[in-house]
């Protein structure tokens, strides 16, 4: 095993360790710290990023992925980028994953980051190894190293035919010093980058030999199920486990730590756990718990009357976010005739991702280790470190596969319960969530509310729009009683690209009542339904074509300039220089979906197209759907097409899976999913009664065009979701004058 | 005293005849390529061939494996290469690849059964296997690959 350590700061290292590798710690620096809320504990960690590179004695290249691994191929795309660089053999590189440890730097796999944080540093580790191993090469031939070169895994000096094989190189290259004036290829030369590379993991996932969280297998270890609180900051009254200490193979019950206080952050709920030497075990005994649990200030919580609480505070004026023009002034003066208002709903919502969360811990002289499914291991490292007041060296946390996440893994409460059990039981434990704990215990995508209001010219033109929000915010997660929203506004609220006269971007307040977190493309999800759900209702208002009136109100090609759009939108924490808002790119790319649908086509009676356009994530998206409406209301999806802007892309077959993927994710929440809550515990429990799409619903087919672009790599895994909704519901508009502003359809359309 | 075989080995079983396969696969076996995904038979992660027909581990209990051969994704193909298996990897069907086991053992008896299935054979058999990353375009890809040509 190769055994990583560093010696000094900034410089590559080699080790003389067990296996005889040369190893390389290769800083990670030049980017620059990025404020806002979504990144501001990355960009601290950030200057001490660094990544390892190996090369074993066989000449293979061990590359360490500190990225988590949920379904967007980071590990294939963090490979990619090295191996190119470094002029690897594609079939002599092996993938580590990282542990959590803040030397990598940011390693919380949300905000669609990975490329965009990460694809300029390892393009130059990579390109520096390669550099130093030219080097070794010349030195031993004598030669100038500027008449060497590297090629897949051998440098050559062409002028007297010899070359090496990096294998050869190893004890050449370790110890020398890196060099510090390295370029990275021309992208002309890539060999990986921006090809559609075959997934690192395929041979493990279709055998399924694949590991992932509940996969660990440690000698020795029970199982826990835990009943938590069905209400959040609720406690155990009083248990009475005696019929659960009976079931054969459960050994233990444990009381969990309660939480009974806000902020709920991403502590355990609390509750009782029941360890046993097998799943089903622990299952029966945790079901045969008699538990009473005390009162809570959330036991009032219904989210059927929430609704009305949140609609009234969008029926009154808010927290301003954007302010340009004279809203007030421009819909009072527009009239009955040229003016439009309406409401939009979007429930709560689970992310659900088919690996429910899973974690095993073990508690060993002093160290917790922890194996878990998590997105962000250093996340997992602290709470537990504070939990059981360890120091944070003390507590190493393993990254498994994970089977999928959404969100839902980027808060570690359930490597946390392990760790706890593992600590209190002095065995190995794996914490397993059934699938009622995924959907009654998660961190919630929010509720919200909207009220669009706008006014048309003369000429049909788009010219005031007022746009408030109100929904619970996910900063309640951790700040007690928090009620104003932060990041969420520029989500989707503060960043509507148009070029309008008066636009206005508000915001209510409302409490939050269940735990609250991201979910795929977090905030995006209810604006963008609303809004490119509204625009259409404009356009249809003006008696317009959807497609020219929306290019129309986004106005010229240009770069918007949003602090004179008196707008706080902070551009997902990255530098407008770097990451300009071009409505030039916004337009190719619906320009683009809209081509490739044949928008304006003739369709069957029942059918229809609809599109929506959005940057998130820095990156452009629009979708067109096509959708077919029979008589009973049921609605089949005959294809959706989708353009993409992200800029430079990695890999490229993900991208198109991404787009796919989400747009079929968008679809589970627009078609189905619902999560309600009936005084203060979630009434869903599984795919039952809290539906996701299946593959009969699903469009029978995805077309994905990724936009070529030289431009800075910029989000994958979420922006291709937000979109995906208001483009159905504008397809079943056009296809039976029917408009949709709840989420989820459900049976809507069977009226 | 149960007795069944799986991917070829014998197993048996003493005690409780309820246990769900799903759990004495993973828990006892250590064949954990069989995912648990909601234990309702909802979602299809824990697909296995029960004498070749697909069935979900989860609600299928170790005595009604009495006899029979239980095939799971270890035992599809000795080299993982079964057809099916080899067309996930050329259409780059999986995401995050949790559901993939289920989906590939679902097919593979779909295939068994049917060797040329349309589009609506296949929405048909697959509809019980959720993949929440979203790949069913891709899933029906390399099925629609897959299948022979209707004489």
């Amino acid at each position: 095993m190769t055994d990583y350590f560093d010696l000094s700061r900034r410089r590559f290292l080699r080790t003389t360790a067990v296996a005889g590798a040369a190893v390389f710690a290769v800083p990670l620096l030049g980017r620059r710290a990025v404020p806002g809320a979504i990144a501001s504990e990355a960009a601290a960690a950030d200057s001490e990023a660094r990544l390892f590179v190996a090369l074993q004695p066989d000449g293979t290249v061990e590359i360490t992925c500190h990225r988590s691994e949920m379904g967007q191929h980071a590990r294939t795309a963090v490979a990619q980028i090295v191996a190119d660089e470094l002029e690897a053999d594609w079939d002599r590189i092996t993938i580590a994953q990282a542990l959590g440890d803040k030397r990598y730097g940011d390693q919380n796999t949300d905000g669609s980051r990975s490329i965009r944080f990460n694809l300029e540093r390892l393009r130059l580790v990579g390109a520096t190894v390669r550099r130093m191993l030219r080097d070794a090469a010349a030195e031993r031939w004598g030669v100038e190293p500027g008449s060497c070169r590297a090629e897949q895994h051998r440098v050559y000096h062409d002028a007297s035919g010899r070359s090496l094989d990096y294998g050869e190189l190893v004890e050449a290259v370790a110890g020398r010093e890196p060099p510090t004036d390295v370029t990275p290829k021309d992208r002309k030369d890539w060999r990986y980058i921006g090809k559609g590379k075959a997934i690192v993991d395929m041979q493990d996932i279709v055998s399924g030999r694949a590991t992932f969280a509940a996969d660990v297998r440690l000698p020795g270890t029970l199982v826990a199920m835990i009943a938590r609180p069905p209400v959040v900051l609720a406690d155990v009254a009083s248990v009475d486990d005696s019929a659960a200490r009976e079931v054969p193979g459960v050994v233990d019950v444990i009381r969990m730590p309660s939480l009974t206080e806000n902020p709920v952050d991403f502590n355990p709920l609390g509750g009782v756990a029941v360890l046993a030497e097998h799943t089903w075990a622990a299952q029966l005994g945790r079901d045969k718990l008699d538990i009473s649990w005390t009162d809570s200030p959330n036991a009032s919580y219904d989210s059927a009357s929430f609704r009305g609480r949140l609609e009234t505070a969008c029926r009154e004026s808010g927290d301003v976010h954007r302010s340009k023009g004279d809203v007030e002034a421009a819909l009072a003066e527009a009239g009955d005739e040229r003016r439009h208002s309406a409401e939009y709903y979007v429930p709560h919502l689970a992310q659900a991702p088919m690996e429910p969360p899973s974690a095993t811990a073990r508690f060993e002289d002093g160290v917790m280790e922890v194996w878990a499914a998590t997105q962000n291991p250093q996340a997992d490292q602290s709470l537990i470190a504070g939990l059981l007041d360890l120091p944070p060296e003390k507590v190493k946390v393993h990254v498994t596969l994970l089977g999928g996440a959404f969100g839902r893994k980027s808060k570690p409460d359930f490597s946390a319960e392990a760790a706890w059990l593992a600590y209190k039981s002095g065995r190995p434990v794996r914490v397993q969530w059934q699938r009622e704990d995924d959907i009654r215990h998660g961190f919630f995508h929010t509720v919200s509310a909207q009220r669009l209001e706008a006014a048309l010219d003369d000429g049909g033109r788009l010219t005031a729009l007022r746009h408030r929000s109100t929904f619970p915010t996910i900063n309640a997660t951790f700040e007690a009683g928090a009620e104003v929203p932060g990041f969420e506004t520029d989500l989707g609220l503060s960043d509507a690209p148009l070029a309008i006269p008066h636009i206005q971007a508000e915001t209510g307040r409302a409490p939050a009542q269940v735990r609250t977190g991201w979910m795929r493309s977090v905030a995006n999800i209810y604006h963008v339904f609303a809004l490119q759900s509204f625009l259409a209702e404009m356009a249809h208002k003006a008696g317009r074509d959807h497609r020219d009136f929306l290019l129309e109100a986004i106005g010229p090609d240009r770069v918007i300039d949003f602090e004179a759009e008196g707008s706080k939108f902070d551009n997902y924490g990255a530098d407008f220089d770097e990451y300009p808002f071009d409505t030039g790119r916004l337009k190719h790319v619906l320009r683009r979906a809209t081509d490739m649908a044949g928008w304006g086509r003739e369709l069957p009676a029942r059918s229809g197209l609809g599109l929506a356009v959005h940057r998130s994530f820095l990156t452009y998206v629009a979708t067109v759907v096509e959708v077919a409406v029979a008589e009973d209301g049921s609605l089949r999806i005959p294809g959706t097409w989708v353009a993409v802007d992200a800029g430079t892309v990695v890999n490229r077959d993900s991208v198109r899976n991404q787009m796919e993927g989400a747009s079929v994710f968008s679809l589970s929440y627009a078609l189905h999913s619902a999560i309600t809550v009936k005084d203060g515990a979630v009434e869903q429990g599984n795919f039952d009664d809290y539906p996701v799409a299946r593959m009969p619903e699903a469009p029978a087919s995805i077309s994905v065009e990724v936009v070529d672009s030289d431009a800075p790599p910029a989000g994958v895994g979420e922006p291709g979701t937000p979109p995906f909704a208001p483009a159905l519901c504008n397809a079943i508009f056009a296809a039976t004058g029917k408009r949709i502003r709840e989420l989820p359809i459900g049976e809507q359309l069977r009226a | 005293m149960i007795e069944f075989t799986i991917n070829g080995e014998a197993h048996s079983v003493e005690g409780d005849g309820t246990l769900p396969l799903l759990w004495y696969l993973r828990d006892v076996a250590t064949l954990t390529g069989t995912k648990y995904g909601c234990g309702a038979g909802l979602c299809g992660a824990c697909t296995v061939h029960l004498d070749g027909e697909a069935v979900r581990s989860c609600v299928t209990s170790v005595a009604a494996a009495e006899g029979k051969a239980v095939t799971t994704i270890e035992g599809l193909a000795e080299n993982a290469d079964h057809p099916v298996q080899q067309a996930w990897a050329k259409h780059q069907v999986p995401q995050c690849g949790y559901c993939q086991p289920g989906q590939i053992m679902q097919a593979a008896a779909l295939l068994a059964k049917n060797p040329s299935p349309d589009t609506d054979a296949i929405d048909e058999a697959m509809a019980g296997n959720i993949c929440r990353c979203g790949t069913y375009p891709r899933i029906k890809a390399a099925l629609l690959d897959l299948a022979e040509p209707a004489s």
